[in-house]
């Protein structure tokens, strides 16, 4: 083999260099990312409408969503939703990945394709084919279309969060219950389940999260009636911005910083 | 009285119980899944009447109408606009997430939860911020006019580039984190037994670690490409109607247009499209004994 060409740097030296250059680049992504979410929030409390120009500290945005009824209206609807997309998906994703690791059956394969599916597919494909099935049976759009269409693409990120879990599960602990006398049912509930239940509040918080955000799906299923806020978001920010979208966002943030420091808290526990 | 005995390997076949309980989880896919995206693939060979009704037939008139170069321009350019974006996410993110993942566990802990902020903040609220930094009379624009007081407000917002900024701000941690996962996952003695045969850092690179992330590469590289492909929300907020893309057709085809047999040949053209990029990253998936 040949010898290694000769470099300016000894390769410890190039390391080193490589590593300043690799954690500066860090640096820079994480404030590319932060940056615009940081300034909408300290700018959703300056008191001028839109200006750049800073003119004083006000609250007054925030006051403003509180007589902003078609909004508030919106963030019940989108709590609903979440609400109910959270629960089923929980049961159907919980029950789903239990039965998909316990029993071979043919068809199995197909039926795990078939669950990554609405996690990968481009959302605008589900919103668009759901729509065709709603109208062609004559369901009118609102509050079920739309948590049909959410608990489609996330009861899958449950079934895979607890998937996981069960994988790493021994065995013997379900074979252990059954030699005690336990039921299946009874090793399930009282075995299985509580060692699931990190997986499982991990999940529900995704799919609670994913369906709070949610847009696309929601917009070819939705009715004026149940129009989420995100749906209510986006018609506002179309037009043009606004500083109560300002403030709304703002909150967003945070509960968006609240979900990812349970889901941390989650994980610390589960360890 | 015995119990039954238990299933002690993955391998047992499920009684009846078993597929009732099954049975609502294969008839949610079932009617959820299946039967949609076979409406979608039988509406597209329908025609519209002049009402906007669905006129169901067997026709290949919208699949005629796709190669119209109006529509296929508007293919190309979304596109050539998800592969600009995926590739930007690629060069800014792929560095990241190697520097994450060698990073010590106390500094790496705190460098992924600050990933997966922006990972779960809404992209409505993410793709809001670059509006108003955009806007004419936005934070760029004022930096701008303070240091250079003598031009004019550049128009950013509703831009191609403004479209492309906030696909990638919107996109990127779905790069970094599966990359992430798979650098986490390459075996530090391979590296350094590269080095100790003499390779720099600029040689392990290509060589060594970048096949062995591959498969993370190919994660994240379907996690941008497919859903900015389709994306029409961010497009429209920071495009606004300038530059169409085809999710942006498909959804005017849906609520404006009315033309619904149209928009579901344009949506089974997108999820062939889906398909095929799915096919290549299983073939990209690492068979065994690289697999870490």
């Amino acid at each position: 083999m040949a010898a290694p060409p000769p470099s300016l740097l000894s390769p410890a030296a190039g390391s080193r260099l490589l590593q300043a250059g690799l954690r500066g680049w860090t640096g820079l992504v994480l404030l590319f990312l932060y940056l615009p979410v940081i300034v909408l929030a300290v700018y959703s409390f300056n008191s001028a409408r839109l200006g750049v120009a800073w003119e004083g500290f006000s609250g007054r945005w925030y006051a403003e969503l509180l007589h902003q009824a078609p909004l508030q209206r919106a963030a019940l609807n989108s709590l609903v939703v979440a609400t109910a997309t959270t629960l089923l998906s929980v049961v159907l994703g919980t029950s789903g990945a239990w039965l998909l690791h316990r029993y071979r059956f043919p068809g199995r394969d197909l039926i795990e394709s078939l669950v990554n599916l609405p996690m990968v597919m481009p959302e605008i494909l589900l919103g668009i084919s759901l729509l065709i099935l709603f109208a062609l049976a004559g369901v009118g759009l609102g509050f079920i279309t739309v948590i049909i269409g959410h608990v489609t693409f996330s009861f899958p990120f449950v079934l895979v969060a607890v998937r996981a879990r069960l994988q790493g599960l021994d065995p013997a602990l379900e074979e252990a219950a059954r030699d005690l006398g336990a039921t299946p049912w009874g090793a399930f509930r009282h075995v299985i389940l509580p060692a699931l239940r990190p997986a499982i509040l991990a999940g529900g918080l995704m799919a609670f999260l994913l369906s709070w955000d949610e847009l696309i799906v929601t917009y070819f299923t939705t009715s004026a009636a149940s129009a989420t806020l995100p749906l209510k978001v986006f018609g506002l920010a179309k037009v043009g911005l606004n500083p109560v979208l300002n403030a709304l966002s703002a909150l967003f943030l945070l509960v968006t910083l609240a979900g990812v420091a349970f889901a941390a808290y989650l994980r610390r526990g589960a360890r | 009285m015995t119990p039954e005995p238990v299933a002690r390997d993955p391998g047992a076949r499920p009684g009846t119980l078993a597929w009732l309980l099954l049975a609502p989880l294969l008839a949610w896919l079932a009617l959820f899944v299946v039967v949609p995206a076979l409406l979608l693939l039988g509406c597209s060979l329908g025609e519209r009447d002049e009402f906007g009704q669905v006129l169901w037939g067997f026709s290949l008139e919208n699949y005629a109408r796709l190669l119209d170069p109006v529509y296929l321009r508007i293919f190309l350019r979304s596109l050539g606009f998800a592969a600009l974006t995926t590739g930007l996410c690629l060069l800014i993110g792929y560095p990241v997430a190697y520097h994450l993942a060698r990073a010590a566990p106390r500094v790496r802990e705190l460098l992924l939860l600050l990933v997966m902020v922006p990972f779960w903040t809404s992209f409505l609220v993410r793709t809001y911020a670059w509006m108003a930094i955009l806007r004419e009379e936005g934070l760029l624009n004022a930096l701008v006019a303070w240091l250079q007081p003598a031009w004019a407000p550049l128009g950013l917002l509703y831009t191609p580039a403004a479209v492309v900024t906030g696909l990638v701000y919107s996109y990127l941690p779905f790069l970094i984190l599966p990359v992430y996962a798979s650098v986490e996952k390459l075996d530090g003695a391979l590296i350094e037994a590269a080095h100790d045969l003499g390779a720099g850092p600029w040689r392990v690179f290509p060589t060594v670690i970048l096949p062995l992330t591959l498969p993370g590469i190919a994660a994240g590289v379907t996690l941008v490409f497919v859903p900015a492909v389709a994306m029409f929300a961010v497009t429209d907020l920071l495009g606004g109607a300038r530059v169409p893309l085809i999710g942006n057709v498909i959804q005017n085809q849906f609520l404006q247009a009315r033309d619904w047999p149209f928009g579901a040949a344009l949506g089974v053209a997108l999820l062939g499209l889906f398909l095929v990029s799915q096919l290549v990253l299983r073939a990209l998936r690492p068979r065994g004994a690289l697999r870490g």
